[in-house]
């Protein structure tokens, strides 16, 4: 079976820093990926040794198949990188800037297809305009659409909505959906998880260069035991034996920490004992946040401990 | 070839939007030169025996003009598109190290080429210049050319930040330019100097250029086509080598 992305015992040093430490990946095709982690776990170095912007110290990686060091011209042919850094050519207007883009990979003719990424990504009005006079947020929609232009399977989004407005986050994640139901593969790195959790459907955890975590979001967020409740009591007073479970207490409402559905039994008959009334209750689930602080930090505890 | 051809066209359109600083401007400084110097050294300078001075002071202006704006060109839109980080396009594409050699390379020979056809022209509605062999003359101004505009790609690639360029043109370009016999024949200087002349490979560019205009030259245009020709050899080689290996462009 032909993995959109495979990456074998990836390794990648810069001087002293060790940028990835024997990374194993493989992203199915059709697959919505994320790549989370927190700055300079390696989650740009390993995008980039996958687009051959950067060159492995050792391990291999595979885009669709094809060897991104030995049959490069094709593996950069089927992917399409969306890079962190807000790049542009001032030389040249938008349209101009696709058609080039086209060009290098080989394709002429190809405007029908051009107006049709102008179109989606809202840059109809500014096709004809110098790349200088965009705003931030437009400059981020020519790089989406510089990366569409040879329609590659598979697709890769380095931050695409950092310091992006919500209009242009929604527009944007519309159309990436849209292109994953259509069959490419997208794979993207965000700061905002829950982000990550409303896309995608599975997602790898870096930390200083390796994999932490690897799985569907939902099994990730069974690991988490239990629950958190959210009361509002009459007295606003918690019962002296719940004080050990409390997260937080805003507003008049108390966050509880269950680490089982059973327990609430246990909350309900101290909130009784103390003939206090139960005003509000909500049961909050955990989600992809807590998974990764969870990760994290427990890595952390791992890692001081073997050392 | 798409790739290639659309690569050629890109750095084709990136100085023909900036015509006037690119073609215009060495055009008109080259003409400066040839205004000043043949005032100050026409009655003192006579290089070639019946030839006035500004007359044979063209051809070495020209070539010169030539290749100072060949290197210029493939050196800037690199080191240009290196630190504003939008290389990054052509890196993820799917060109080839050649490919890149060559759009870049023949960039820097066309607008060589343009400028010093722009001052060729110029030149001739003040001074009747000869032209004896235009295969002569068109030889070496495309192997000058292509010689610099390789030797830009290695500065622009080498280059960290645009003094560190400078520095390339101002400490080695410009003196070996300067130096190479395009204001006076190698044979008015001391011995010494002339040996040293002849370690440059600029002087085998100009005195084989300027042998297609005059019929005169200080030693064979072949022995200078062969040193030229060598010497790009050379320079793509290394140029090769560096992009292939990603040399300062591929981590």
């Amino acid at each position: 079976m032909t993995y959109a992305i495979e990456v074998k015992q990836m390794h990648k040093r810069f001087g002293r820093v060790q940028a990835l430490a024997g990374v194993d990946l493989e992203i199915e095709t059709g697959e919505f990926f994320a790549l989370l982690g927190p700055n300079g776990a390696g989650k740009t170095t390993l995008i980039n040794i996958i687009a051959g912007l950067v060159r492995a110290s050792s391990g291999s990686a595979r885009v669709m198949g094809h060897d991104v060091v030995a049959d490069y011209r094709e593996a950069r042919r089927v992917l399409g990188v969306v890079p962190q850094e807000l790049v542009f050519d001032p030389f040249f207007t938008v349209r101009e800037t696709l058609v080039i883009q086209s060009g290098y990979y080989g394709l002429k003719n190809n405007g029908a297809w051009i107006d049709e990424i102008i179109h989606h990504l809202d840059l109809s009005a500014k096709a004809d305009a110098n790349m200088r006079t965009l705003s931030g947020g437009m400059k981020r929609r020519v790089l989406v659409a510089q990366a569409l232009v040879h329609k590659p399977p598979v697709i890769v989004l380095d931050e695409p909505t950092a310091g992006v407005d919500v209009e242009l986050r929604q527009g944007l994640w519309r159309f990436i959906k849209q292109l994953n139901r259509n069959g490419h593969t997208i794979v993207l790195t965000t700061h905002y998880l829950d982000e990550a959790e409303a896309l995608c459907s599975r997602v790898a955890m870096l930390k200083q260069g390796n994999i932490v975590a690897l799985d569907s979001i939902r099994n990730l967020i069974r690991t988490i035991p239990g629950c958190a409740i959210r009361l509002r009591l009459s007295p606003d007073t918690l019962p002296p034996a719940l004080q050990p479970l409390m997260i937080s207490h805003e507003d008049g409402y108390y966050v509880l920490a269950l680490k089982e559905y059973a327990q609430l039994e246990d909350v309900m008959a101290a909130v009784r004992t103390a003939a206090s009334t139960v005003l509000e209750m909500h049961i909050m689930q955990p989600d992809l946040e807590e998974v990764f602080v969870k990760t994290m930090s427990e890595t952390r505890t791992t890692q001081a401990l073997s050392i | 070839m798409t790739g290639f051809l659309t690569l050629l066209y890109k750095e084709l359109l990136r100085f023909g939007k900036v015509g006037f600083q690119t073609i215009f401007a060495p055009i008109v400084s080259v003409l400066l030169y040839l205004m000043i110097f043949s005032h100050v050294l026409e009655d003192h300078v006579q290089p070639y025996p019946g030839v006035n001075y500004a007359v044979f002071l063209i051809p070495g202006l020209v070539i010169m003009a030539m290749l100072q704006n060949a290197f210029a060109n493939s050196s800037s839109s690199l080191i240009q598109s290196k630190v504003t980080g939008n290389l990054v396009f052509v890196l993820l594409s799917p060109l080839s190290y050649r490919e890149i050699f060559f759009a870049y390379v023949l960039a820097s020979v066309v607008r060589g080429m343009a400028v010093g056809l722009g001052v060729y022209l110029v030149t001739l509605w003040f001074f009747d210049v000869p032209l004896s062999s235009f295969g002569w003359v068109f030889v070496f101004a495309l192997m000058g050319n292509a010689l610099l505009g390789a030797l830009g790609l290695v500065a622009g690639i080498w280059a960290d930040k645009f003094d560190q360029l400078a520095a390339f043109q101002n400490f080695v370009i410009l003196p070996l330019t300067f130096l190479s016999g395009v204001f006076y024949s190698i044979h008015s200087l001391p011995a010494f100097w002339q040996v040293l002349s002849h370690l440059n490979p600029f002087f085998y560019m100009i005195d084989g250029f300027r042998y297609g205009f005059f019929n005169v030259s200080d030693i064979s245009p072949y022995v200078s086509l062969g040193i030229v020709a060598g010497c790009f050899v050379a320079v793509s080689w290394l140029t090769l080598q560096m992009l292939k290996t990603g040399y300062k462009i591929r981590h």
